[in-house]
């Protein structure tokens, strides 16, 4: 199996990536999709902590695993809203480019 | 019966209060019955409490009620009190008062704001009767500054018009030059006297002790608290009387309606100042360097009064110049000690001023609002009434005997003799010297003014033909009884050297029996009159010489050198109101407008108020950049400040690790 520090690796990598998805690009479909992966990427870093520790000094507890499932239903649920957002800007501007969407700028 | 002596000033002010409130609804009818009858009514009380004191000596007072009472410390009550003199003037203010609101039913007929003018003349008329009925210099004070709001309402009547509410702002803020002096004696008498009652500033007891004691003033050194005190209530009297150097307002107070300046600019008002000292004639006299100085600047007003109206057109201009130039003549007496003569006068003037005031306002109005004498000339047939009226005021002014102006200038001139030649005061023969010589320029500019206006021939305007009628009614009535004032005045005090008793001066109790032998002061007095009465003559020679029958006269002194200097002068009343301009009035403009600039302008305006919004709104604009609405732009914030936060914990984590 993976060590710790590699899964953790893993996570960071992940987590990166999200969040020059989420910086540097225009489409809000991919951006929404940049922040699944970084709630992916914290996903796998709960998991690998909660693993680490059943076998360690929390013998017995499932913390991290539990979470995981949380956030897994948090996200689905920010994912349906996040895409229906997406939806109405579409209808309504009939764009979804983050820099054709700055109205509210001073 | 108990005569309260409130109600004689009350009266009227019911009448300001009905007409002033009520006066647009009320009827025609209605205002002159309440403007007109509150007066009466109050000449009847004062007449009534006056014959009490005829017969039975009672001097009333009305107790009124504690003012301003810090006990033991200031106790100024609200009291009146009725003796001679303030009897004689409450007869005279609301005589000669009730008169000029009569007039002005005719003279006002039709105006716009009739109810407005009634309520102010009553208003006047209370606040008068308060000047000179109150018990306490305060109270007084109360109803002179009263006097000086009227009289700039009414100055400024015809508002419509700038120059009248010029006039009006002129004499305010002129009279308020005087009322401060005015105000800083009442400090001065309640700070040494530590009352303001009459009878304590009158007490001579006080005035000795006083007179030792010196205040040193900026200027002056050291001066003895009485004549610092009599100094600033002079002062005062400047402003309200119009002498030198506060005399510019009353010709332009001229604004008003012509019975406003009959009564408030002639008769009454402006001749307050000499009641003041009248009333508080044991204090003048306690400072005699101070009378000098009061005869000096009342000969001298006298005298360029009198050399300005020589060369004024507009009729009313002249008995205005004539007014300050007779005031003078009341202070030039009472600087020479002779309170009784000076007061006599004001009353005499009081009734041949009213009149000539009354006469040319009844000219004014018979030629529909045109003052200028030059449009006028041989209105003695169109206006036969208004000419005798007139003519007779004239030689009243001129001391013609038997007219009251005789007999008060007369005994005003003696005073000045008296003091000059036979005490020997050289002051005194100095100023008396002037005040003669004004005497003849009085006849003279006055028999000017009515061959100007009424003799001669007709230059009135061609649109006027044939509409020049005799004012009738009310105007008429007020011209004769004034009339019969003016002819039969003098009586009043008749000198005893004449046969008489000098009764007003003995009533007053403002008479002085002299120290010199009788023999003696009799001989002067019919030198002093003969030569009065010379001059007068002369006057009135040289003036229906040079204007009533051909004018070769004035033609050859008016072209001659000193001649033109003169005229020029005259007609442009010798350009104090221009050195006034330049000393005082442009010089506070230009400091005014500089504050306004660096102040108004620069200080508030802009930096405080325009600053401020600049301030913000460039602040704003500084901000509103971060607002980009660009969404990644936000995400890079809220990214670095989670990874500040995160540092900011690990390091406090980890301190707290250390310790």
């Amino acid at each position: 199996m993976f060590s710790l520090p590699t899964l953790l690796y893993l996570s960071a990598f992940l987590f990166s990536v999200g969040i020059y998805g989420v910086l540097a690009r225009r489409n809000i479909l991919v951006v929404l999709m940049s922040l699944e992966l970084m709630l992916n990427a914290v996903n796998i870093a709960l998991v690998s902590f909660g693993r680490v520790h059943a076998l360690t000094a929390f013998s017995g507890e499932h913390g991290g695993q539990i979470f995981t499932l949380m956030v897994l239903a948090v996200a689905a649920a920010e994912a349906s809203i996040g895409l229906s957002l997406l939806l109405v800007i579409w209808r309504r501007w009939r764009s979804i480019d983050l820099r054709q969407l700055c109205q509210l700028n001073g | 019966m108990d005569i309260n002596l409130l109600w004689i000033p009350l009266l009227p002010f019911l009448g300001f209060l009905i007409n002033g409130m009520l006066g647009s609804r009320l009827g025609t009818r209605s205002v002159n019955a309440i403007a007109c009858g509150l007066p009466i009514l109050s000449f009847g009380l004062s007449y009534a409490a006056w014959s009490r004191l005829l017969s039975e000596g009672t001097e009333l007072h009305w107790n009124g009620f504690p003012w301003i009472w810090i006990e033991g410390l200031v106790e100024i009550p609200f009291a009146l009190h009725f003796d001679a003199i303030a009897a004689v003037m409450c007869m005279v203010i609301t005589g000669v008062g009730s008169l000029i609101h009569l007039y002005s039913i005719g003279y006002m007929k039709g105006d716009p704001g009739y109810h407005r003018y009634f309520a102010y003349l009553n208003l006047f008329t209370a606040f008068m009767l308060i000047l000179v009925l109150g018990d306490n210099l305060l109270l007084m004070f109360i109803g002179w500054e009263g006097v000086g709001l009227c009289s700039y309402l009414l100055i400024g009547f015809w508002y419509e018009e700038d120059a009248n509410c010029a006039a009006g702002k002129k004499a305010f803020i002129m009279n308020r030059v005087g009322d401060f002096a005015f105000l800083l004696g009442i400090f001065l008498c309640l700070a040494h006297f530590g009352s303001l009652d009459m009878s304590t500033l009158t007490d001579s007891e006080m005035i000795k002790t006083l007179s030792a004691e010196t205040l040193t003033v900026p200027l002056l050194g050291s001066v003895s608290v009485i004549s610092m005190i009599v100094l600033l209530l002079f002062i005062g009297a400047t402003g309200k009387s119009a002498q030198i150097p506060l005399y510019v307002w009353l010709p332009d107070a001229m604004a008003g309606p012509t019975p406003v300046s009959a009564l408030i600019h002639a008769a009454t008002m402006v001749t307050s100042g000499v009641y003041l000292c009248c009333r508080l004639m044991p204090l003048f006299e306690a400072a005699p360097a101070i009378l000098t100085v009061i005869a000096g600047i009342g000969a001298c007003t006298a005298l360029l009064a009198a050399l300005i109206a020589l060369g004024q057109n507009d009729i009313k201009k002249v008995l205005a110049y004539s007014t300050v130039s007779q005031l003078g003549y009341m202070f030039f007496a009472i600087g020479v000690g002779a309170f009784s003569a000076a007061f006599f006068h004001v009353v005499t003037h009081a009734f041949f001023k009213a009149l000539l005031f009354l006469g040319s306002g009844s000219v004014i109005h018979a030629m529909h609002h045109e003052q200028d004498m030059r449009k006028m000339g041989g209105l003695r047939k169109q206006l036969p009434f208004t000419h005798l009226t007139f003519l007779i005021g004239t030689l009243a002014i001129a001391g013609v005997p038997p007219l009251a102006g005789f007999f008060s200038k007369d005994e005003i001139l003696f005073a000045g003799y008296q003091q000059g030649f036979l005490e020997g005061v050289d002051s005194a023969a100095l100023f008396w010297g002037v005040s003669f010589v004004t005497a003849g320029m009085t006849a003279f500019y006055m028999i000017r003014c009515v061959a100007l206006t009424f003799w001669g021939e007709s230059r009135v305007d061609s649109s006027l033909e044939g509409k020049v009628r005799e004012p009738g009614g009310w105007i008429g009535f007020a011209l004769f009884m004034l009339a019969i004032a003016s002819i039969l005045g003098g009586f009043l005090n008749v000198p005893e050297f004449l046969g008489g008793h000098a009764t007003l001066g003995h009533f007053t109790g403002l008479h002085h029996a002299s120290n010199l032998p009788e023999e003696v002061v009799h001989a002067a007095e019919w030198k002093s009159m003969f030569l009065s009465l010379a001059v007068a003559g002369c006057g009135l020679l040289l003036a229906f010489y040079c204007y009533g029958k051909g004018h070769a006269l004035r033609k050859a002194f008016t072209n001659s050198g000193p001649g033109k200097v003169l005229g020029r002068l005259s007609v442009r009343k010798f350009y104090v109101d221009e050195f006034y301009a330049a000393v005082f009035v442009r010089p506070l403009e230009t400091i005014s407008h500089l504050l306004f600039i660096l102040f108004d302008r620069i200080l508030i305006d802009g930096i405080l108020v325009t600053g401020t919004a600049l301030m913000t709104r460039s602040v704003g604009n500084w901000f509103r950049k971060m607002q980009t609405g660009f969404i990644p732009g936000y995400l890079l914030t809220f990214g670095c400040g989670v990874l500040l936060l995160i540092y900011m914990m690990l390091s406090l984590i980890q301190q707290g690790g250390a310790q």
